[in-house]
Order: structure tokens, then sequence, then C-alpha cells
């Protein structure tokens, strides 16, 4: 048996929650030259205690940076797609950092965390590339960018039980806004055994859930109790496995398959974070798909075998008409369903369209996006 | 439980059950562990030729997808059907239950393949 595809890589990297994941018996993956725990038991079961219940992620391997200054929020204005000026403090939004050719650099969300006060959080993968093009933008303007990752980590807290399992997290108080009041896509500060914690209610799950920024030093304690928390909820620790098949069923773009220098926002589907009516950004000038450019479609079959990243998608005839760059077998579906950027001719929900599955050819429809949307 | 150390390994991962001229097939323990939760498998229809090496079917994921290659020559005399209806059964019993093929060998056919302890010293590479 040989691993058709499998991630490799060179001179590792792990989070300061190592010992812990070791500990809990999980297996590591390469993901962006970091080693992290693909599954700690079943990345079936992982994913579906997100779902029903909740699952804590270790994604320390992400970067954090932070954007001071008294033009900060210009500066975001100019630098990334999005009019980040506009968000008032306590809001987080997704944008992207695009190349001055329109290429998406990385995907990244901003915190206001006050007036001239600005954390982004971007792609483990992209860190230099990210730091590069942050940094090349200041010129001119009062703002300091600084890459702060080494110092931070991140606990992803997902499911339907997240919010209650946090409020019963032994060394959180001081939480700025209650609980229940916090809105999706907004933060709130709180400390945790004293020190600095920012609870930011976003994820990449399409659940409800969290995501608990802290300091390196305090990530062991922090997961532990969050775990102790828990446990009688149903929460599980959960790897990158679960959670790429989480953020694949909720049709959430992952850089390098999804998203790349080669790619446009509005070919991903992502026209409406950029703000095209700003009187300049970088990559304005360029953000337009050439014409007949593919456009990223989601993709359902039927039976268990799934079409996977960099399979053909073809029509009746067998012309090559798109190419997948996600896939898996639903755990929450099901059926497989996929991501795959295909003609402008082929975009619209319902046609029929075929995978072509190491030879053999799969019938498959185009299906809005995203495949699994959770209960309000 | 099957005494592992009576088997024989390939390099990729296969085991080999020897009895007369009939040799069972599956895949390791190790091989299941890495794939994760095994999802889907592809098997070869009864009376298959297989030379050694030949991929024979395949065992997906959730997370990816690998071929299995044929550890021995013969010819495929029985597939296990439960193990195509529950995938899962490769993680839960790699070596009993998710049996994959039986395939009718020559003699020497198990030639040149692993003992348990040389096996192990790979998966340990």
């Amino acid at each position: 048996m040989t691993e058709l595809h499998d991630a490799s890589g060179s001179s590792p990297r792990y989070t300061p929650l190592r010992a812990r994941h070791e500990a809990l018996g999980a297996s590591f993956t390469d993901f962006g030259g970091w080693q992290m725990p693909v599954r700690y038991t079943s990345d079936l079961a992982e994913h579906h205690a997100v779902r029903e219940a909740a699952g804590v992620f270790d994604i320390s391997h992400m970067a954090e940076f932070t954007v001071r200054g008294a033009d900060a929020a210009a500066y975001l204005d100019h630098a990334l797609a999005g009019r980040l000026s506009a968000m008032t403090i306590g809001k987080a939004k997704y944008s992207l950092l695009l190349a001055e050719d329109g290429g998406i650099i990385d995907d990244v969300i901003v915190y206001r965390l006050q007036d001239d006060d600005f954390l982004i959080i971007s792609n483990a993968g992209n860190r230099d590339a990210v730091r590069e093009a942050l940094s090349a933008r200041t010129e001119g303007l009062t703002v300091t960018v600084d890459d702060v990752s080494d110092d931070y980590a991140l606990i992803a807290v997902q499911g339907p039980a997240a919010e209650q399992i946090l409020t019963e997290v032994a060394g959180i108080d001081e939480v700025s806004v209650p609980w229940a009041e916090q809105k999706y896509y907004s933060w709130a500060s709180a400390a945790y055994n004293g020190k600095p914690l920012l609870l930011a209610r976003t994820g990449y799950t399409g659940e409800d859930g969290f995501e608990l920024l802290v300091a390196s030093a305090d990530a062991e304690a922090l997961w532990d109790a969050v775990l102790t928390a828990g446990e009688s909820r149903g929460l599980v620790p959960a790897g990158l496995a679960a959670r790429d098949t989480l953020r694949l069923e909720a049709g959430m773009p992952l850089y390098g398959h999804e998203l790349s220098r080669e790619i446009k926002p509005a070919q991903a589907g992502l026209g409406r974070v950029v703000v095209a009516d700003k009187e300049r950004f970088v990559g304005k000038d360029a953000v337009t798909p050439a014409e007949g450019a593919r456009v990223l479609v989601g993709l359902t079959a039927e039976g268990r075998r799934a079409g996977r990243a960099g399979y053909a998608v073809v029509d009746a005839d067998g012309l090559v008409i798109g190419e997948i760059t996600s896939g898996a077998l639903s755990p929450t579906l099901g059926h497989p369903i996929a991501m795959a950027f295909v003609d402008p001719s082929s975009t619209e929900e319902g046609t029929a369209v075929f995978l072509d599955v190491r030879g053999t050819r799969i019938p498959a429809t185009v299906t809005a996006l995203p495949f699994y949307r959770r209960k309000k | 439980m099957t005494d592992l150390t009576t088997l024989k390994y390939s390099e990729e991962h296969e085991w080999v059950a020897a009895d007369g001229q009939t040799a069972t097939i599956g895949i390791t323990d190790f091989a299941a562990d890495a794939l994760g939760d095994i999802v889907f498998v592809e098997l070869p229809a009864v009376g298959t030729e297989l030379t050694r090496g030949d991929v024979f079917g395949e065992a997906e994921s959730t997370k990816s997808v690998s071929e299995l290659y044929a550890p021995v020559a013969g010819t495929v005399t029985e597939i296990n059907q439960a193990v195509v209806d529950d995938p899962a059964l490769l993680n839960a019993s790699p070596f009993e239950d998710a049996w994959l093929i039986k395939v009718a060998i020559a003699d020497g056919a198990l030639d040149g393949l692993l003992d348990r302890d040389s096996y192990i010293a790979i998966t340990k590479g």
C-alpha cells in the first residue's frame, strides 16, 4: 500500500501544545511546515463530535500580526481588499491580502481591538509572505506591523456546546461581553488566570464556536481546562483531518486548494470581500478575472467514492471542464462532496458533470455552497 | 486472535496468510491507522489474475486514497464483501474480519516476503 496523497516537509515546527497531543496519542502530519495533530482517535468521531457537541483544536500554527498606529485603519484599507476602517471596535472581518496582480496572497481575519489597534490572523504556511506584503505596504503611513505569532497559542473550541463549555472553564473570568451576547465575528476580552485572553467568536467548522488567543506559556493550562470542562458535554480533542472535512462541508476555502496566487477573489466566490469602489488598494487594477476564467462551485455525487484535489471534472463527452480543489466523502451528509473550479458554462446549479476518479467516471451535480449549514 | 508471527508481510503493508495453495490477503493495522477512518474499499472481481505488485484495489479514508498492491501472484478466488459493505472493518479488525481477498497461489509465491520482525522494523523506519 502506498499513500497517493500525503504531505511532507522538512525541519518541522511544533506548537506549545506538542506534549499534550503526544500524551493524547495523536498522529501528526505536516501542515505548512508544522507538525500538527491529524487525529487523536478517529477522524469521523472527531468530526461528528464537533457537529453534535464540541471539539477543541490546536491551531497555534496560525500566524498573528498586530497593526498599530494613527493610520492603522487607513493602512488596512490600502493593504487589504476590504474596508476595514468601517469596522467598529469589537468586530472581526474576513478579508483578503492581494498581490498587485490581483492574485490572493492569503485570506485573513482582522479584529479591531481599538481605534488604532488591529489584530490579523493568517494561515501558517503564508506567514512569511503575509509579513513581507504587510511590511511593504506601510510606506508614508504612521503604522507599525509586528509578527507576534511566536508569542501566542490559538485554541479553537467549536460546536453547539462550545459556549456552554467555555462558561464553565475554570480560570476564565473578567469576560468583557456576556457570553450569550457575543456575536458571530466579534471578539471579547477576558482573563485566564489573571493574564490577557482574547475570545473571538470565529471558526472554520461551520459551527458556532470560539477561537482563544492566549500567551504561549499559558496554552497547556488552558487546553487542559477546556478538556476538563468539556468532557461531560461530549467535547473531544479534534485534529486537522476533522477540521478539513468540517470546513469543506461548510464550503469554506482552504489556501493552496481554493485560494492561491493564481486565483482572483471573484473566481473563488469572494467578490463580496473586495470593496471595489475603494479609491485604491493593492491589487485593485487587476482584481477582475479574465473573460472565461474558471469559477468555484460545489459538486455532490452519489455512492461513497470521493473526488479528490487534482482530479478532473469532465462533461458528457469526456472533455475536461474543470478540476477539483478539495473533496471527501462528507461525514455529515454521507455522500461525496467537492469544491472545483469549472468553466463558466458549467457553473449553474443542477448542471450534470462527471468526476474522473482515477479513470472511472462518476456522475456529479453542481450544487450551491455550503453543503452544510448549521441550524440557528 | 491471529498469531501475527505466522503471517508474511509486504513492504507496502499487506499481510498474507498462506494455507496450502490459498493465500488470504489484507492490510496491516499500521496501514489502517495511517489511513485514518476508511470509508471506501474497492476489490477486484473473482477470477482476476494478479502478478506480484499489481494494483488489486483501493482503500479510501476521509483524508486520503491508497492503492492496494498484490503481495503475491495468483488468481483471485474470493473477495470479502463484508469489508466492501462496511469499510470501517479495516480499522476495527484488519487481521481478521477485514481480510480482503483470497488468492490461489503456486509454490514459491511467498518467497521474498517479510516475517513479522522484519516488517515491524520497516514501520519503525
